[in-house]
């Protein structure tokens, strides 16, 4: 090995252990209860690691609730971004129409801003209309973050499966949506699937307008954002633990797709 | 196309209009309605108000601080890991896996990660110890020690949103024909000229996208600086969160955020400035 | 200017071998084509020349010197990519002057080389436009341009025509030859279209599963084909191949005796369709029609003999149906004998 090459592979071994050691110490801090976090000094092997500080953890009063809240509002993102986007990706896709400039600026205009703090003034209106501390009031604002991205990918996932596909399906006898269903779809799939992954993230991640939008109902995020300050160490890394897990399990689910999602909405 | 009415793009695309409308436009013009009002009034109040208070100034300048020294470094770290991941031919996929595991990972969980490590008695601190560096817990992120603490929002941010420009830079590498690096290598370009001369400007539409992306999630950065300093750390949205539920002064809140929505969108402008994409320039 | 020497270079990628001992020589100054049908390993062939392949064993010298294990910039050889690979972001005259530039030449060295260049190609009204501003000619002479601007020893070129269509590619054929008999440059020219080597070429090399077959002169390779693939493969139509039993220097293809001065038993009588007469006379080999294609200069026609295909060229304005038996004669100064099993040409006896 030359010189050069020793310097490469370990500058790509450190940056991997860049990644990985804080998810290591996390799950340590997470897993080692009581005891560990008051350790000094630390203990870099998982010594005192054990399940039990997790379950501790989960039976503290509004964990579970707020994990249930998560999953139903990450859900329902999904579901909305994808039934909402991915439409809209099939027209930019397929058709040439008036306005499709101006709906592209639109979706790409989302980009110009942080969309989370939007959940604001959405407060006072939820408030209004009985959406205010649901996890359904929370997906509603989740998918605002979620839906552009999911336009754009699925315009382009659409975009790769070529017209003649279609076109052959209609002349074999096909109708419009049959074809869609038969042909298209089918094909698209896996990609909207790896779509809805990211908008499940997109939504399982998000802190501040799931923090402004509940109080009782409060999702992961925002529960542990809520009791922070007054809780002790090793509740907060439990937590940050249990939001951890998920994310690594599926980006790993959507790996193969990363690339090309991202590729796709940069053009 | 056969048997397709003229008006069905616009079904397809109409229910998503009519959601960014009602929860992008609509909320948007709220902010800015709110943050003008005070008691039903069109006031400046609330700008007044936020400018006195006296977390406001602290507040920009950590904002602005932490979006200049932390994008520039994900940005030099994300090009230097896309180009080492182009030349990787075995175990590749395990790497890139790795490398890009933080994107999934929320900036509350980052921020806890990098508690963990940081606090007084953390894994940091016990290295410094058997270094013998330090004889004890030593505390890096109370309000005494306002620079390690930034420098602490700093890393954990690298640390969580590195992936995000890195995901967007190999897929830019990947759309660039491998023609125009072997011509280069051809007509004689070492590989700095190659990356210079060719990579580089072929890149640039990926990197403008990763810069404003980027950028305008710094200017939102909240839940890092939260876990690991508390409000010892005043960030805008932070105080924008604080306005609005401890304080419940909604206006106030506004006002914060329509400052947060106003510098992303100059930076948003300042980047598609900055780097002229020109489409007609590109493979 | 320098000549190429290939020394038992072998490719392989992993289990495949592409390129199987595979030994060259181009003197200084030849035009040579490297001509075969897709994965023959011809593309592999030129990329390792040019470096950007590694060789799995073997030597390439280029005017003698070993760089073999040189990275392609230090090899002094310029090339022009199949899909041009001219670059988007860069000004034709940024393009051509691209080598010079790397090379560190100054600005008026660069400006002189890039105007001889492009007046060469004919590009000099274009110098200040993008690429995406021409037609794919016009790129694929800014690819030539760009080539030849550093005045290489040795010129590269993988299919460059090949994304041109059928009236373009004619031109710039035609243009190619001259502009580069001129430059005198020590070329290899990477093709799978036997016309383009023919026209182009003072030397082919016919490959065949990574193995070079034959080497030889156009004419001589469109005559003397030195295997059955060589025969079918250059020229169109490809070689007829008619199955004949040699016996004491002769052979019989229906009543017709043929001469043949070849060992006796079984072999392959291998005749261009040019070089058959169709005749109607009772003692010529019986043809059947099956298809007659009018080709304007000439008609093409297919039929069966000897129980396998055989194509002839009848005068444009002959009658021939299809299903109608006609007879043929072989012109005996024009054929050639392969091996059936080994597809080899035979020795002839003298």
């Amino acid at each position: 090995m030359t010189a050069r090459r020793v310097l490469y592979v370990s500058g790509v071994l450190v940056l991997c252990a860049w990644v990985l050691v804080p998810i290591y110490l996390i799950a340590l801090g997470g897993l080692g209860g009581r005891l560990g976090v008051f350790r000094w000094p630390k203990e870099f092997l998982p010594t005192g690691a054990s399940v039990d500080a997790m379950l501790t953890f989960l039976q503290i009063e509004g964990v579970w609730n707020a994990a249930k809240n998560s999953v139903i509002a990450a859900g329902l993102t999904m579901v909305f971004s994808v039934v909402l986007g991915a439409p809209a990706g099939y027209a930019l896709a397929r058709f040439a129409f008036r306005g499709q400039d101006a709906y592209r600026l639109l979706v790409l205009l989302t980009r110009a801003f942080p969309l989370a703090i939007l959940a604001l003034p959405l407060t006072v209106t939820f408030i209004r209309v009985g959406l205010y501390d649901t996890p359904l009031g929370v997906a509603l604002v989740h998918t605002a973050l979620a839906l552009p991205f999911a336009v754009l990918v699925s315009a382009s996932l659409f975009m790769g499966i070529p017209r003649e596909y279609e076109e052959a399906a209609w002349v074999f006898g096909c109708s419009g949506p049959g074809a869609f269903l038969r042909i298209v779809l089918p094909l698209a799939l896996p990609g909207l699937a790896a779509t809805c992954i990211f908008a499940f993230v997109i939504s399982w991640n998000e802190v501040f307008a799931a923090s402004l939008l509940t109080v009782r109902e409060r999702t992961l995020t925002a529960y542990l954002l809520a009791v922070l300050a007054e809780s002790p160490p090793h509740f907060r890394y439990a937590g940050g633990l249990l939001l951890v897990v998920p994310s690594v399990v599926f980006i790993f689910a959507v790996r193969k797709y990363l690339f090309s999602l991202w590729g796709i909405t940069n053009r | 196309m056969p048997a397709r009415s003229p008006y069905l793009p616009y079904l397809l695309i109409a229910p998503s209009i009519l959601f960014l409308a009602v929860f992008f436009l609509w909320p948007f013009a709220q902010t800015v309605v709110m943050a003008f009002t005070v008691d039903g009034q069109t006031s400046t109040g609330n700008f007044a108000r936020m400018a006195a208070d006296l977390n406001f100034w602290p507040a920009m300048g950590n904002t602005f601080a932490l979006v200049i020294v932390v994008v520039p470094l994900q940005v030099a770290l994300a090009l230097t890991m896309a180009v080492m991941i182009q030349k990787m031919t075995t175990g590749r996929d395990i790497v890139l896996w790795i490398w890009t595991i933080p994107l999934g990972i929320s900036d509350l969980a980052a921020g806890l990660a990098w508690l963990a490590i940081l606090s007084n008695n953390g894994y940091f601190n016990t290295v410094l110890f058997h270094l013998g560096i330090i004889s004890g817990p030593t505390g890096w992120l109370s309000y005494e020690t306002p620079l390690t603490l930034f420098f602490a929002v700093v890393v954990a941010e690298v640390w969580r949103a590195t992936a995000l420009v890195f995901v967007i830079l190999v897929a830019g590498l990947q759309l660039i024909p491998k023609e125009y690096a072997e011509a280069a290598e051809v007509f004689g370009a070492s590989p700095w000229q190659r990356f210079r001369h060719v990579t580089l400007p072929l890149l640039k539409p990926s990197l403008q996208s990763a810069l404003i992306l980027r950028t305008v999630l710094a200017f939102e950065v909240f839940a890092v600086a939260y876990a690991l300093g508390g409000r010892n750390i005043p960030i805008l949205v932070g105080e924008a969160y604080t306005w609005m539920n401890a304080n419940q002064n909604t206006g106030v809140a506004a006002a914060y955020a329509g400052v947060v929505l106003l510098v992303s969108l100059a930076s948003t402008i300042v980047w598609l400035r900055v780097i002229r994409v020109r489409r007609e320039h590109l493979p | 200017m320098a000549d190429i020497q290939i020394d038992r270079i072998v490719k392989a990628f992993g289990t495949v071998v592409a390129l199987e001992e595979v030994r060259l020589d181009v003197p200084d100054g030849e035009f040579l084509a490297l001509l075969g049908p897709s994965g023959c390993g011809k593309t592999t062939l030129l990329r390792i020349i040019a470096g950007l392949e590694t060789q799995t064993s073997g030597r390439v010298r280029i005017g003698g010197r070993d760089v073999s294990d040189l990275p392609p910039r230090r090899r002094a050889l310029a090339m022009v990519f199949q899909n041009y690979a001219v670059f988007p972001h860069m000004t034709v005259a940024e393009n051509i002057g691209f080598g010079l530039r790397m090379r560190g030449d100054d600005a008026a060295t660069v400006r002189a080389a890039v105007g001889r260049a492009a007046e060469l190609l004919k590009m000099t009204p274009y110098l200040d436009r993008y690429p995406s501003k021409l037609s794919g000619g016009q790129r694929q002479r800014v690819a030539v341009a760009r080539a030849l601007a550093v005045e290489p020893a040795v010129l590269l070129m993988d299919e460059p025509l090949s994304n041109l269509d059928a009236l373009l590619r004619l031109e710039m054929r035609a243009e190619l030859k001259a502009v580069l008999r001129e430059a005198g440059t020590t070329t290899l020219y990477v093709t799978h279209d036997q016309t383009e080597a023919m026209g182009l070429a003072d030397r082919i090399a016919v490959m065949e599963k990574g193995r070079i077959v034959q080497i030889d002169r156009p004419a001589a390779l469109y005559r003397h084909p030195r295997t059955r693939f060589v025969g079918g493969f250059v020229g169109t139509p490809p070689m007829n191949f008619i199955p004949v039993v040699a016996a004491g220097g002769r052979a019989m293809i229906g009543p017709l005796a043929v001469q043949a001065p070849v060992r006796d038993g079984p072999v392959l009588m291998g005749v261009r369709a040019e070089d058959l007469d169709l005749t109607d006379d009772d003692g010529a080999a019986p043809l059947m029609v099956r298809v007659t294609e009018p080709m304007g200069s000439h008609l093409l026609v297919t039929g069966e003999a000897a129980g396998v295909t055989v194509r002839a060229m009848a005068p444009a304005d002959a009658d021939l149906p299809a299903g109608r038996p006609v007879g043929f004669r072989p012109r005996p100064e024009r054929v050639v004998w392969m091996d059936p099993e080994s597809g080899q040409a035979l020795e002839m006896r003298a």
